[in-house]
């Protein structure tokens, strides 16, 4: 076990192009689970539902990515379709189920969203069968000190079309007057109604534009890695690890968490070995936690 | 006053329609001349796909086994028919369908569910009822390793999956001039039941050759990334590159040694036909080397369904839609010829008698041979191993059953 660990480390310290590497498969995959974070950063903070269906959300756009894959529409085509498709999927979606959850407790939106996801789950099962599925984007890698370094274009790709998406969302919501809105009915929701806000509608905007996110990683998710219709567990588990570790209503800070964990990750997995990799994740948010109970607490002082 | 007693009679009434009820299930193992086989399978969920394909092969063999004369036991002969329950894929639903199936239903012959999960599940309800079952499809070890004394596997188990890799490279090692133990292994695994199996099986060889695992990482089941691993594999270049974890790992694995062009001269990976890793990544999987429990290109044979090959051309003209048969299939279908077989030798339906016939099976089918441990587990059939050769998959191992000789290094186009 430490004698791997060593050897591991001591790979890194000769031949410093694999830390290079490692630093930007963790961008990659940062860069995926951000965006899943970011959506439920906006959900949970804005609504305070906790959308158990994050994950089954990402899986969902990524079989809108693989069907329209098998009607001959290229993948980077795919991401605006499934963005759009998503994005009425989630006003439909809150119509009809969120919209009677939002002002209940929590254990009322917990148990409607994971209805939700087990509903998603089975109907793609029906529909796909349970085989793992890919979508191949045709394109090469890039080759970087002579072959050492390997970074497939389509990660590149993804790497961007998620900066892109996260830029847009963040001008979004600083510039516009949907995006003002939701900020208002998120820092107080009635103070929003008092002064003309359409909270009902902001509610269904923003679950509409999280659908609309997670439909747009998984996309990127079927370009990447694969897609099966039970695998949304994992993209929920990670976008809730992210949105805790960033902190509540803290949305620039779920983007850089998101690459933070990513980073984490691979360097952990590299150097401990797999088997520690989300572990090591865990920890990471385990500290973080502790570390700000400590802010709170020199808060809670000055306070008192 | 009253409504207490009416309360008493129906129940009663309900007690007597219990006992009527459990007497017809008495008699239920054998109606007329039909013997009643039962099975929890996977037709729903997330091993729908598979269990689909053993029911299939349930069925077809039922259906031979019937047009080909049945069952003789006793001098009469006697079809097949098989009841199934939908365990929609869960553990708890299967053990709660196998307890149905035997008190109900009255079942006293059982066929197994799909997967080693499932059949971990039912195991113990058969063994409580004493109820023999033959099951096709849950390959984990530690299935015989708890002393049942009513489960019977016709197909190999998971420790066997990747170890004929070992032996293999051990082999190739030796043709070039080098020592099997110079044979530096690069191993990942998914940390589940399964693959730990698979893993144990394989680290028991390499001990064996005195190979050294210059990597060794047990991947986790919600991870979707391999390329920290790739990218040590990158560092440390290793001659033997072995990987089990599911379609999903197989189909990550393929995906990430295309991105990343892998250049180790021998790749072993479970899962190949369930991840379809052929018609997804084309070339680039060239000389990939498959574990399998069955191929139709074996010179296997046996009654009833004749040769390995005969098999897969009567399944396929029953079936239609199939291009390959899975040996999900294959398998299943060879768990009723051995029912038969103990029917026939046993030539009784006493349970016990029944358990008897089925430790001293020892026969020759189209599926291999098939002969039980005193654990259940046949002992009689080789893993084999293929190679994806021209985008087909081809018998490289063992030498005694292959068709085309293996490939070393791989020339995978990238």
């Amino acid at each position: 076990m430490f004698d791997q660990i060593i050897g591991n480390l001591s790979v890194l310290t000769a031949a410093p192009i694999f830390a290079v590497d490692l630093l930007f498969q963790g961008l990659f995959i940062g860069a995926i689970f951000a965006l899943a974070g970011y959506g439920l950063a906006l959900v949970w903070g804005v609504m305070n539902v906790k959308n158990l269906a994050q994950g089954d959300l990402v899986i969902l756009g990524g079989y809108i990515a693989f069907q329209l894959a098998a009607w001959g529409v290229h993948p980077v085509v795919a991401l605006p379709i499934a963005f759009v498709v998503m994005f009425a999927f989630g006003w439909g979606i809150y119509v009809l189920i969120i919209r009677r959850v939002v002002e209940r407790d929590l254990f009322t939106s917990l148990l409607a969203t994971f209805g939700l996801s087990l509903l998603i789950q089975q109907t793609l099962n029906r529909i796909y069968g349970p085989e793992v599925q890919v979508v191949e984007s045709g394109l090469g890698s890039r080759e970087f000190a002579d072959g050492l370094m390997i970074v497939p274009d389509v990660r590149i790709l993804s790497l961007v079309l998620a900066s892109v998406l996260a830029a847009g969302i963040i001008v979004f919501m600083r510039y516009s007057r949907m995006g003002q809105a939701i900020r208002a009915t998120s820092q107080d929701a009635r103070a929003a109604r008092v002064l003309g806000i359409d909270t009902d509608r902001v509610y269904a905007f923003t679950y509409a534009l999280n659908s609309a996110i997670c439909g747009a990683t998984g996309v990127l998710v079927a370009l990447i890695w694969v897609i099966q219709p039970f695998y949304g567990i994992v993209y929920s588990i990670r976008a809730f690890i992210i949105v805790t570790a960033a902190g509540l209503g803290n949305l620039p800070g779920v983007i850089f968490t998101g690459f933070g964990l990513g980073i984490a990750e691979k360097y952990s997995d590299f150097v401990l070995g797999s088997e520690f990799a989300i572990a090591a994740v865990v920890l990471f948010l385990v500290f973080v936690l502790i570390w700000r109970q400590i802010q709170m607490y020199r808060v809670r002082q000055v306070v008192r | 006053m009253s409504f207490i007693r009416k309360d008493m009679r129906a129940l009663a009434i309900g007690t007597t329609a219990l006992v009527a009820l459990a007497a017809s299930g008495a008699q239920a193992k054998v109606e007329g001349d039909t013997i009643v086989l039962g099975s929890a399978i996977s037709l729903t969920g997330k091993y729908s796909t598979n269990g689909i394909h053993a029911q299939r092969g349930y069925d077809f063999a039922a259906k031979r086994i019937n047009d080909t004369g049945g069952v003789k036991v006793g001098g009469k002969s006697y079809k097949i028919k098989i009841v199934y329950y939908d365990d929609e894929s869960t553990p708890a639903r299967g053990a709660q369908l196998a307890e149905r199936l035997i008190k109900q239903d009255g079942v006293k012959f059982m066929l197994g569910p799909y997967s080693s999960g499932l059949t971990k599940a039912v195991a113990p309800v058969t063994e409580k009822y004493k109820i023999p079952m033959v099951e096709a499809e849950g390959a984990s070890r530690s299935l015989f390793t708890q002393g049942y004394k009513y489960l019977f596997a016709v197909l190999s188990t998971s420790e066997q999956y990747l170890a004929s890799s070992i032996a293999l490279a051990a082999e190739i090692a030796k043709k070039n001039g080098k020592k099997p133990s110079d044979v530096r292994v690069a191993m990942a695994f998914e940390n589940d039941p399964f693959s730990l199996d698979v893993r144990a099986g394989v680290a028991d060889d390499m001990k064996k050759y005195g190979m050294k695992a210059v990597v060794d990482d047990k991947l986790p089941r919600d991870l979707s990334d391999m390329t920290a691993t790739m990218t040590k594999i990158k560092a440390l270049k290793p001659d033997l590159f072995v990987l089990s974890g599911h379609s999903k790992g197989a189909a990550t694995a393929a995906r990430q040694m295309k991105e990343m062009k892998i250049k180790v001269p021998m790749v072993a990976l479970t899962h190949c036909e369930s991840s379809k890793i052929i018609d997804k990544f084309g070339a680039s999987t060239e000389g990939i080397l498959c574990p399998t429990q069955w191929s139709e290109t074996l010179s296997y044979e046996g009654p009833l369904f004749g040769k390995a090959s005969d098999y897969d051309r009567d399944f396929k003209a029953a079936y239609a839609g199939y291009k390959n048969v899975p040996y999900q299939t294959a398998q299943a279908s060879a768990a009723v010829q051995v029912w038969k077989d103990a029917f026939e030798r046993a030539n009784s339906f006493d349970g016990e008698k029944l358990r008897m016939a089925l430790t001293k099976t020892k026969m020759s089918t189209f599926y291999g041979n098939i002969k039980f441990s005193s654990a259940g587990n046949n002992i009689a059939k080789p893993m084999v191993l293929r190679q994806i050769q021209g985008g087909k998959l081809k018998v490289v191992a063992p030498l005694k059953w292959a068709s085309a000789k293996i490939v070393w290094p791989r020339k995978p186009q990238y």
